[in-house]
């Protein structure tokens, strides 16, 4: 069959949010090591890589609306750039979420965090979900896959309850030494903003599955608890 | 009761099969659009709803097409009474070679009505529902080919609305016109909706899908795909349709 215009402009659609997958993966690498690591130079990577994520979402908002104008997309054309601009959005907001931990990696970190203080939180592993998440929901779009984008919906249930667990920890901490109450704030706002990024992945998992069946899931619990009862 | 209802209609040219077993029901003061590629069979199935195809040679029906309850291929039913009440519109504007006003009258004066007032009056409020009024009511006198393309397909509709019929056929009404001319001929068919049911058949799958309220496919005489406009512009559930939709047919 012959390639059609409205397919090589998809095409450039995708190499670009691609080109955004790439760096945003990139920035929560780096965040991930800047923390754990207490690695500055790594944060300060992640700060000034920040305005390239920025500047990449401006990129593909005008190119997806320059799409929509140009091409009237209907059907599974339209979910699909409807779904890129939304994960397009996800996308940056966890940029912001990266470069918010790294400034606190440079402005609130004096050293590594206590071994068994981060055990207790659990903080190795709740970087560890955010990341699988991010990845099963890079290769969910690149594959086509529902069944990888629905798997995130499970792995986020298992962030929150760390990130529940989490709150527990910090709370009993600061009734141990108020003296450090801000900075145990500090450092639940870290673990909060990790939750976030997995909700974001949650938000793409949901937009790769009503691009590819048309299925809303934004907001229906019901439907989601569905798919994790059939994977379980 | 359905205004238009098709029932199992096999449709024959000689011996090629047009129409393959095709059911339709078509709500009252709805918009219907006929979408598919050239050839697929929708303006034909259009023109059984009102008859057009009678005078060509070597055709064959099978099953029913049923307007407003009524069977209108049974022996009954009169061809001139039945374009009443299912007027058409067709691609290129055909106005008569009259005046305005006479082109609007004309339906009337055809159908015996003398007088002279209520003429005047019917032309008058056909042209506002055709939205022409405003534009024509200082030169009803002026030859009808003075017009512009979408001001002469709007005294078409003018013209179909003087007879009063209850469904209006387009076909492809717009497909001569410039962006502004079709712009104010789907605007019209918003109005008409009120009082009308319209079946319009288009190649433009923009217009389907701003103007109707189903939208039906058609692909080598079966009908594919029958649903809401929202939903065969959104998610149709047959792969030939969104392919179509999407201009990835081949």
């Amino acid at each position: 069959m012959v390639q059609l215009h409205i397919d090589t402009e998809l095409f450039k659609l995708k190499q670009s949010l691609q080109d955004m997958w790439i760096i945003v993966e990139k920035q929560l690498k780096k965040t991930r090591l800047a923390f754990l690591d207490y690695d500055k130079a790594m944060a300060r990577q992640v700060i000034a890589r920040e305005k390239m994520v920025n500047a990449l979402e401006l990129k593909i908002d005008s190119e997806c609306e320059s799409f929509i104008a140009k091409n009237s997309p209907v059907a599974i054309d339209l979910r699909l750039v409807l779904a890129y601009i939304n994960m397009n959005n996800n996308l940056e907001r966890i940029g912001d979420f990266c470069e918010s931990i790294s400034n606190y990696v440079l402005n609130h970190m004096s050293g590594k965090l206590d071994e068994n203080f981060a055990a207790l939180l659990r903080i190795e592993e709740i970087f560890d979900c955010a990341n699988d998440m991010f990845i099963f929901a890079k290769d969910a779009l690149i594959e086509e896959d529902t069944e990888k984008a629905e798997k995130i919906f499970g792995i986020d249930n298992l962030i929150d309850e760390i990130y529940h667990n989490s709150v527990k920890v910090i709370a009993e901490q600061i009734k141990n030494d108020v003296s450090k109450t801000e900075e145990y704030l500090l450092l639940y706002s870290v673990i909060r903003k990790l939750e976030r990024i997995g909700d974001r992945c949650n938000n793409i998992a949901e937009e790769i599955v009503f691009y590819l069946e048309a299925k809303v899931l934004k907001h229906n619990e019901k439907e989601k608890k569905k798919i994790e009862k059939d994977f379980k | 009761m359905y205004s238009i209802e098709a029932k199992d209609v096999n449709f024959y040219y000689g011996d090629f099969l047009a129409l393959k077993n095709i059911s339709m029901q078509i709500e009252k003061n709805s918009v219907t659009a006929f979408i598919g590629p050239s050839g697929c069979g929708k303006s034909t199935f259009l023109r059984l709803f009102n008859r057009m195809n009678d005078l060509i040679p070597n055709i064959k029906l099978e099953g029913k097409i049923m307007v407003k309850g009524e069977d209108v291929y049974s022996k009954n039913v009169f061809v001139d009474q039945l374009r009443k009440e299912v007027g058409m519109v067709f691609q290129k504007a055909n106005p008569f070679p009259k005046t305005i006003f006479e082109n609007v009258a004309y339906g009337l004066r055809v159908n015996g009505e003398k007088n002279k007032k209520k003429i005047e009056q019917v032309v008058e409020q056909s042209l506002k529902g055709a939205a022409l009024w405003e534009e024509v009511k200082d030169k009803l006198n002026r030859s009808a080919f003075a017009l512009s393309g979408g001001q002469q397909q709007r005294l078409c509709i003018a013209r179909a609305l003087a007879i009063e019929p209850s469904i209006i056929l387009m076909d492809e009404p717009a497909s001569a016109l410039d962006p502004i001319s079709t712009l104010k001929i789907e605007e019209l068919i918003f109005e008409l909706k009120k009082k009308y049911t319209i079946v319009i058949v288009t190649h433009n799958m923009q217009q389907a899908a701003r103007v109707s309220d189903k939208t039906a496919f058609f692909y080598l005489g079966e009908l594919i795909e029958y649903d809401n406009t929202d939903k065969i512009f959104t998610n149709p559930q047959k792969e030939a349709t969104q392919n179509y939709v999407t201009g990835r047919f081949g």
